[in-house]
């Protein structure tokens, strides 16, 4: 369903994404890997329409996003949860969610109940305001908040970094969970032992190009692993 | 005692006139961060909007209904002004976003074309707007303290446009989004917000309620095409006083200027008691440069 061929981008004058080729199938988890600062926060915003794609093309749920912004890939239905979580500080955790409710493609009415299933913690924090939550619970809000615009493909940015390790756990979970329900995922996570468990397929970055790719059994070939030894 | 409520009143009914025309700008330069210096312009045009509105009944109501034409005036300067923060927004103002000296140059031409609109379309001497007889008078509490019903109009309108603004903003669903793409452009978007339409719904709020400040200000006295240039300066010193991006800090704000400039005034003359209420205000940021109200979040630690 997404489809990106020879993308280029970057920040000012520097191009930090190399001729990026990556497809994400119905329903499948897609990790992206490489060491920190080859480009993978970038591929993903250039992905998601926030930075402007240099070269190549994006193709999404069969359209060409690569000249739409943000907003038209999002009510597309692309789901994004990005690196520092971007929860809006000033607006309560329930007005988080409806912003995600109102602006996307969902119909509005009520935030869904399965949500509050998968984030149990949630419901109690209704009244609080983003920016007052814990950094595990505002991981969760930022993928609750996602998950309200009933994305078919949902793009996680290192969804548990820095997070406490009792709700990295909780968000594992709900990363299963949405894949069972049958949501893409393409994610970007550092953890190779959750990304065995979870994901079908991987790309391994390095230098803003990709260097291997294959599905997930082929990640402890050596000539793979190499890529993030430091 | 009289004289004392008399100077209070007469506070809270210059802080009334400096929040109306501050609050326009709390939104356009207090949430947008965009230096608009033809707000006054807007406050110009909805002032004009109330004499055209006041030409029109009578010409073309009968004269019992003259007596309502303000109560026109209101929401058509409102819709006049706001169509040309529209206009001004999509043609000017989106493509200056973060650039705040040229939107400030850009703004300020702007601000002198529309003034000379003005002088050609109305000529270039002051017009008077005619108040409804029913605003004529006042209200005698004792001998030596009036309330005048212009005044006190003036009390009311202010309090029903915040009153307005504060349901938009904090109740409504297109305030969330426009809070939202406020706090974080991006984020909005990938939500699936489109920023451009919230950032030109948001202006043309803001250039409305300037509109309905100057409908306003055409019951205190002539209005002319230069009349926005009076008061925008002290529009934005409101603004800063009170803290940039809140609502109530903006209250705060008006109320502080409006009554410490009719403080200094009793002391003194008028243009030396503006001269106090200034250094008061300079010395006042001195200590505390966010102004009367500051967001403090951790989440704010890192932006800006």
């Amino acid at each position: 369903m997404l489809h990106v061929r020879q993308l280029e981008s970057g920040y000012g004058e520097s191009l930090v994404i190399r001729g990026v080729n990556l497809e994400v199938g119905e329903g499948q988890v897609v990790c992206v890997l490489g060491r920190n600062g080859v480009g993978k926060t970038t591929l993903l915003k250039t992905i998601m329409g926030i930075l402007k794609t240099r070269a190549g093309e994006v193709e999404f749920a069969g359209r060409r996003m690569t000249k739409e912004g943000p907003h038209v890939r999002a009510r597309a239905g692309m789901g994004y949860v990005p690196q520092g979580r971007d929860i809006f500080p000033q607006l309560t955790v329930q007005e988080n969610l409806l912003l995600g409710l109102e602006a996307g493609r969902a119909e509005g009415g009520t935030i869904p109940e399965d949500i509050y299933a998968m984030f149990p913690s949630l419901p109690s924090l209704l009244k609080r305001r983003g920016g007052d939550l814990s950094g595990g619970q505002q991981q969760q809000l930022a993928i609750a908040r996602a998950l309200v615009t009933r994305p078919e493909l949902l793009i996680l940015d290192e969804p548990t970094e820095g997070i406490q390790p009792n709700i990295v756990e909780d968000i594992r979970a709900a990363i299963r969970q949405i894949k069972d329900s049958g949501v893409a995922v393409l994610l970007v996570e550092q953890n190779l032992e959750f990304v065995r468990q979870a994901a079908d397929y991987f790309y391994m970055m390095e230098k803003g190009a990709i260097v291997a790719e294959g599905t997930i059994d082929r990640l402890d070939d050596a000539d793979v692993l190499q890529h993030l030894t430091v | 005692m009289a004289l004392v409520l008399q100077q209070i009143f007469n506070g809270l009914s210059v802080s009334s006139i400096l929040l109306l025309i501050a609050l326009g700008l709390a939104i356009t330069f207090g949430l947008m961060k965009v230096i608009n210096m033809a707000h006054g312009e807007l406050i110009m045009i909805g002032a004009y909007t109330a004499y055209v509105v006041q030409g029109l009944f009578a010409s073309y109501m009968p004269a019992s209904a003259f007596d309502w034409y303000f109560v026109v005036a209101i929401p058509a300067a409102f819709l006049v002004a706001a169509l040309f923060g529209l206009v001004l927004e999509m043609t000017m103002i989106r493509y200056l976003y973060g650039r705040p000296l040229d939107s400030l140059l850009a703004t300020w031409g702007v601000g002198m074309i529309l003034q000379q609109l003005a002088r050609s379309i109305f000529g270039a001497p002051n017009v008077a707007v005619t108040s409804p007889s029913w605003l004529n008078g006042g209200l005698m509490i004792m001998p030596g303290l009036t309330l005048t019903y212009k005044r006190l109009f003036i009390i009311g309108l202010v309090i029903v446009c915040l009153l307005c603004m504060f349901l938009y903003i904090y109740r409504s669903a297109a305030g969330r989004r426009m809070r939202a793409v406020m706090q974080n452009r991006d984020m909005a978007a990938s939500l699936g917000i489109s920023t451009r339409k919230v950032d030109a719904a948001t202006f043309a709020i803001g250039a409305g309620i300037g509109g309905v400040a100057g409908c306003a200000l055409s019951l205190m006295g002539p209005i002319g095409p230069a009349l926005g240039t009076y008061y925008i300066v002290d529009a934005f010193m409101v603004v800063v006083l009170g803290g940039v991006g809140k609502l109530l800090g903006t209250v705060l704000g008006a109320l502080g200027m409006g009554l410490a400039n009719t403080l200094f005034e009793s002391f003194t003359d008028a243009s030396i008691g503006k001269v106090f209420v200034f250094i008061a205000v300079i010395a006042f940021l001195q200590w505390r440069p966010t102004g009367f109200v500051s967001l403090r979040t951790r989440s704010l630690d890192t932006t800006d």
